[in-house]
This record gives structure tokens, C-alpha cells and sequence, in this order.
């Protein structure tokens, strides 16, 4: 295997909340290969926005790394300068937020946004800097007679591939998106992912795409980091895990999921509800939701574990997961949790 | 539908139904540059008492504004809307108060749906009280609604308020705030998109189950298929304000006949590995509705448009049980 381009080594966020600290992410570790679309799947507050952000270090002020390192290229993100940190940023690590007006400024047309990304910070001379600027329109499929449009003058589909033009700008090796297409209607969304896999494949670029969609994960993503409560619980090539999982969690968001593709079948939800951060149960967090919980899992947190070769699982029941998945496809397994 | 034998008059019947909205200021209008937005423009429909359809498509289509229409929160600004052979349009006074608690809507976001102010108790107490239902019966009427979309332990959630309860919970209190009155006809709007995956399912479950047991005829408005197939027999698609294909959900999944329903169904990601990467049979650039193209408003993004479709909205054609707006599927002539 090649060198990876990111490899996260037990990195650890906590929030300042009263006087307490409320850990969002803990000993959160994978790899990102170059050239490959990493899928951080979880639902809202498993902490995959936060560690998505960390690694463009804009966390909220009451945020502060609590451990572990995140090495990109040799260097470790968590540990740099603000000013080191501050050249990384567009030219090393971009980043696609959800909803693209966010990161245009309204009153400026998002060819001068383009243009200021492009001279401030990539140093391009005015002339050159437009040329630039047309070709990333060019390769994100707007015309570039709209570079002279303001923000709302585009559609949600359109801002969303001026964010990823943006993004794209100084040629970064990674970029960092946050639910880039979840607002977007399945035609743009499909569209917007395509774009995405294309630049992976001309360019090399590396991926970080954050969902909560198991099907995006599923459309685009070479590799699937799967979180809960702020731990990653399964990671493993995309294929592999989608279709043999071995954490209870993914087997349940599988059942979860519609699918338009197969006979219409009943949908089974995980009973209950995430825990709460500020007061975690011990154990295995997923437990209280787990069908498949014994005593050890309420007392000790399994650590993540080799499945299958670069398959990993943090379940201590990870030996008998071929078994626990063909239980898990029965809706009555999740109705009354052990 | 065309359906030979609907020998009961419909509940709902949208005849021609349009929405339409002015923009632009005081200004423009007195400089003759103002416009309207047709939002929904032309839609007829029927819906049979206890039957559940899915109102789909993009953002913009009209699908909500269709809603809005059906419960009268908005009034059509042409055409006929009919709830059980009355124009909701002309309900004034106590005819209206009787037509509100007879329809309800259940609203997309739970978070936002309920008084933050009110226990859970206050919540659904208010339609019973607005309702004039007797006191002596509201704590059992209560009971009773829980129970039907499952919060069994009743007594558990009572008396906290809505930011004590998790999404799933809460969307469950707002299905049950609109089922209090046992309504005849229930108008959803993506009731789940603000939920997470894993509760998701739940919810879907306990909509598609109350319906089907109370008999409650349902509009499911989403833009995602795969959610409208598992709680409606019956789609309608629509684009730009307009109905484009109409029919029961599994013939469309499996064989959609209007370009733009081919490539909505083609659009949508599957949650296993071994799908299509195929190009979207679709043109890119999303529609205008300020300014639609004239004739079939697909057309500027149809991969099969010919030159009558630039001239002529094509009207309703009959294909097996299907009604499709395309002028490819009309018969020749």
C-alpha cells in the first residue's frame, strides 16, 4: 500500500461546556490513501462534523484538541502554527461546507471571490488568475460567462459547484466535505457526486465526504468511516462494509435504510436513542440499542479490531459478526433490545 | 384515476388547480415589469377516500404549494380545490372550523412544529380545546393518540416539554397532535427529512401503519422516492407546476414513462455497492420558474424533445393504468 496522505492516530476533541468537558471525538484513527473518497457516515451529533472540521483546525472556540495527531504529508495538522496552519489551508486541505452560501459572501461577484483565493493566496497575477478561474468553472460544469454573478443568482446545485470550484482553487491534495449534496434535490445530488468522483479520478484528489447517507457512501466513497458517539466503530473498503458489516451499528443502519433497487421490504429502525455526550454510558456506547449486547459490553469498551485484512470493527463479539448479521436482517431481532 | 369502476365520489379533486404568486415590488408592478411565479399551475387530481399518494419532486415543483392548497393554507388563485364534494376555497365561519378539524398537516420539521412552551400534555390538549371535545375526555383522547404512534409509555413524556424529547419522539407527538381529531385526510411534508437514519424508519412505520388502520386518505410530499414508495401505492410526479406522471408507485419505480421521472428514479443512490455510474438522462441547469420554457416545460432538459414540444404543453394521456403529460406517449394520430 501506498503511503496515506492523512492518517489519524487516536485524535481526541473535547467541548468546553459550564465546567465540564464533553469528549465529541475520541480516539478517532484511519488513514486516507491519495486519490481515494473517504465516507465519514454517522448521525447528527456522532461527532463526524467535528472531526471533520479539526482537521481544517476551524473548531467552535470552546473546542480544543484533547490528544492524538492527525499526520498529513509527514506533518501533524493538530500540532502546527496558526501561520503554518494558515498556508495549509486551500493550498493543502480545502473544505466544501454543507450549504455553499455559507462560505460565499453575498455582495461580491464568486468570480472576485475566485479571484481573491486565487491572488492573495496562491500568488497568480490578475490575468492568470482569470484564466484560472474559468477553467475551474470549466471542470465544475458552470459556464464561464457566470463568473460575473453574485451568489444568488445561482440555484443550490450551481453554488454548491461554485463552492467546489472554490475548493478546488489552489489545487489542494485533500478536500474536506460536509454533506456537500444532503440539502440538494437526487438529480443535483447525483450530479454534484459525479463531479466529485471525476475530479478524484483527473486529478488525484483525496476526499473526505461526511453523510449520514449510507447511499452517497455507497454511489462514491472507496472507503467508510462509520462513527457513533463519537467513536469510530467500523472502518473498513467501501464494498466490504456495506455488504459484511461487523458492527451491530452498521448491520442496523443498513435495515434502516430504504432501497430502491429491491423488492420494497419493511424498514426497521435502532431503537432508542444516541446517549448523551456529556455523560456516556461505560462500555460499548452502542449498547443499550445493541440486540446483540452481553455483560462485557456494558463494562468494557472494545477496542477497534482487525475483521477481515483492512476491514476493522470495534465489537467484542467481532468473531461471530457473519452470524450476528444474518440475525440482524430479521426485524424482530431490533423490536426488544437484550 | 382511470379506473373503471370508482363508483364513490372522490374525497379530494383538484380540478385545473393554480397557484400562482406576483413578484416584485410596488415598484416593478407600477413599471409593468412585474411577473408571477406559477407554483402550481393546472393540477387535477382525485383522490379516493383511504387511498395514500405520493406528491413528488424537486424543490420548486409545487409539490408544497399543492399541499398548502389541499389544507387551505393557501387558496387557490384558479381552478377548483374539492374536499368531499365542497369548494375549500368558499369555507367561511363554522363550515371552515369543521374542515380543519376533518384535514390536518403534518409539518416537515418537528423541531419548530410545537410551542416550546407547552408540555406535551398543553400540545395536544390545544386541538381538542380548539375543537370544543368536552374536558372530561381529553386525558383519554390523549392516551389514546399516544398510543397510536407508539410512545407507549404515555405517562413518561406527558408532562416534559418538546427540547426533553429527541427528534423521533417529537415527530411522533406532532403525528399524534394531528391525529387527535381522527382526521379524514392527513397532508404530510417530508415529515422525515429532518430525522436521523435510524429513527427515520420508525416514524415511516408508524405513519404507514395509523393510515392504514384508520382508514385516513394521505398526500405524502418528499422529494425522495425510495420514502414515497414505502408509505404510497400511488405517485403523483410533478415538475415546474405541473403534473408530469401519475400512477401506482411500483409501475413507476420499475417502468417510469415521462423523461423526467426516468431520470428521477435514475438519480437515486442505492445503499450497496453495485449500481450505475450511467450519465443522467437528464440536461443540466435547474428550471427557472419565473420564466419556464414555453410548451412541455421539461423540454430544455430532455434528452428527447422534438419540435412540438417547444410549441404545445402536452395534455394528459392515458397509458395503461398511468396518466403521463408527454407528447411522446400520445397516441398517433
Amino acid at each position: 500500500m501506498t503511503q496515506p496522505l492523512l492518517t489519524l492516530k487516536d485524535l481526541s476533541i473535547a467541548y468546553r461546556v459550564g465546567d465540564q468537558d464533553t469528549i465529541a471525538v475520541e480516539g478517532a484513527s484511519f488513514d486516507v490513501q491519495p486519490g481515494s473518497i473517504v465516507g465519514l457516515v454517522g448521525e447528527s451529533g456522532c461527532g463526524k462534523t467535528t472531526l471533520a472540521r479539526s482537521l481544517t483546525r476551524v473548531l467552535a472556540g470552546n473546542a480544543r484538541i484533547a490528544g492524538g495527531e492527525a499526520i498529513f504529508d509527514g506533518r501533524d495538522i493538530m500540532a502546527l502554527s496558526e501561520r503554518a496552519m494558515n498556508g495549509l489551508r486551500w493550498r493543502e486541505i480545502a473544505f466544501i461546507p454543507q450549504s455553499a452560501m455559507n462560505s460565499l459572501d453575498p455582495v461580491y461577484t464568486v468570480g472576485t471571490q475566485l479571484a481573491e483565493v486565487l491572488i492573495r493566496r496562491g500568488g497568480l497575477g490578475r490575468s492568470a488568475a482569470r484564466t484560472r478561474a474559468e477553467e475551474l468553472f470549466e471542470w465544475v460544469g458552470i459556464e464561464t460567462n457566470r463568473l460575473g454573478d453574485y451568489p444568488h443568482q445561482f440555484s443550490g446545485g450551481m453554488r454548491q459547484r461554485v463552492a467546489i470550484a472554490l475548493a478546488l482553487a489552489l489545487d489542494p491534495k485533500l478536500i474536506i466535505a460536509d454533506e456537500p449534496v444532503t440539502a440538494l434535490d437526487v438529480i443535483v445530488q447525483r450530479q454534484i457526486l459525479d463531479q466529485l468522483r471525476e475530479l478524484k479520478e483527473r486529478l488525484g484528489i483525496s476526499v473526505i465526504l461526511v453523510t449520514h447517507d449510507i447511499s452517497v457512501v455507497a454511489y462514491v466513497c472507496d472507503r467508510v468511516v462509520v462513527m457513533y458517539a463519537g467513536r469510530v466503530v467500523e472502518t473498513g473498503p467501501m464494498a466490504a462494509t456495506l455488504t459484511a458489516p461487523a458492527h451491530p451499528y452498521t448491520m442496523g443502519l443498513r435495515n434502516a435504510f430504504p432501497d430502491l433497487a429491491s423488492a420494497a421490504g419493511e424498514l426497521t429502525p435502532i431503537e432508542g436513542a444516541p446517549p448523551d455526550l456529556a455523560s456516556p454510558p461505560p462500555g460499548c456506547r452502542f449498547a443499550p440499542r445493541c440486540p446483540f449486547a452481553e455483560a462485557r459490553c456494558r463494562t468494557d469498551v472494545p477496542g477497534l479490531d482487525i475483521y477481515d485484512g483492512d476491514h476493522l470493527a470495534a465489537c467484542h463479539r467481532i468473531a461471530e459478526a457473519e452470524t450476528l448479521r444474518a440475525r440482524a436482517v430479521a426485524s424482530e431481532t431490533w423490536e426488544a433490545p437484550a | 384515476m382511470k379506473d373503471g369502476h370508482d363508483q364513490d365520489p372522490p374525497l379530494v379533486r383538484l380540478d385545473a388547480a393554480e397557484l400562482h404568486f406576483p413578484v416584485g415590488g410596488v415598484v416593478a408592478q407600477l413599471q409593468g415589469r412585474a411577473t408571477v411565479v406559477k407554483a402550481v399551475d393546472g393540477v387535477t387530481f382525485e383522490l379516493r377516500r383511504g387511498e395514500s399518494v405520493g406528491l413528488l419532486g424537486e424543490s420548486g415543483c409545487g409539490k408544497t404549494s399543492t399541499g398548502r392548497m389541499l389544507v387551505r393554507l393557501d387558496k387557490a388563485t384558479g381552478g377548483r380545490v374539492e374536499f368531499d364534494g365542497e369548494d375549500v376555497s368558499g369555507l367561511t365561519g363554522d363550515a371552515l372550523k369543521r374542515f380543519r378539524s376533518r384535514v390536518q398537516l403534518i409539518f416537515q420539521n418537528p423541531f419548530e412544529a410545537l410551542n416550546p412552551r407547552f408540555t406535551i400534555r398543553d400540545v395536544l390538549a390545544e386541538p381538542l380545546e380548539n375543537a370544543r371535545i368536552p374536558r372530561a375526555e381529553h386525558e383519554e383522547r390523549i392516551l389514546r393518540a399516544m398510543a397510536l404512534v407508539k410512545l407507549g409509555d404515555a405517562g413518561q413524556f406527558m408532562d416534559r416539554y418538546p427540547h426533553q424529547l429527541s427528534g423521533g419522539q417529537l415527530q411522533r407527538i406532532v403525528m399524534a397532535r394531528a391525529l387527535i381529531l381522527e382526521p379524514e385526510f392527513v397532508v404530510a411534508d417530508e415529515p422525515v427529512s429532518m430525522l436521523d437514519v435510524s429513527v427515520r424508519a420508525g416514524v415511516l412505520n408508524v405513519f404507514r401503519d395509523v393510515r392504514a388502520q384508520q382508514g385516513i386518505t394521505a398526500i405524502y410530499i418528499s422529494h425522495d422516492l425510495a420514502l414515497v414508495r414505502y408509505v404510497c401505492e400511488r405517485t403523483i410526479v410533478m415538475y415546474l407546476g405541473r403534473i408530469v406522471e401519475d400512477g401506482p408507485t411500483e409501475d413507476i419505480v420499475a417502468n417510469p414513462l415521462h423523461p423526467y421521472t426516468q431520470a428521477l428514479v435514475a438519480a437515486v443512490p442505492v445503499p450497496h455497492p453495485d449500481q450505475s455510474h450511467a450519465p443522467l438522462p437528464i440536461g443540466r441547469g435547474a428550471p427557472d420558474p419565473r420564466n419556464p420554457p414555453s410548451g412541455c416545460t421539461f423540454r430544455d432538459r430532455c434528452p428527447r424533445a422534438f419540435d412540438r414540444c417547444a410549441v404545445e404543453a402536452p395534455g394528459p394521456t392515458y397509458v395503461q393504468n398511468r396518466i403521463v403529460h408527454c407528447h411522446l406517449h400520445e397516441p398517433k394520430t
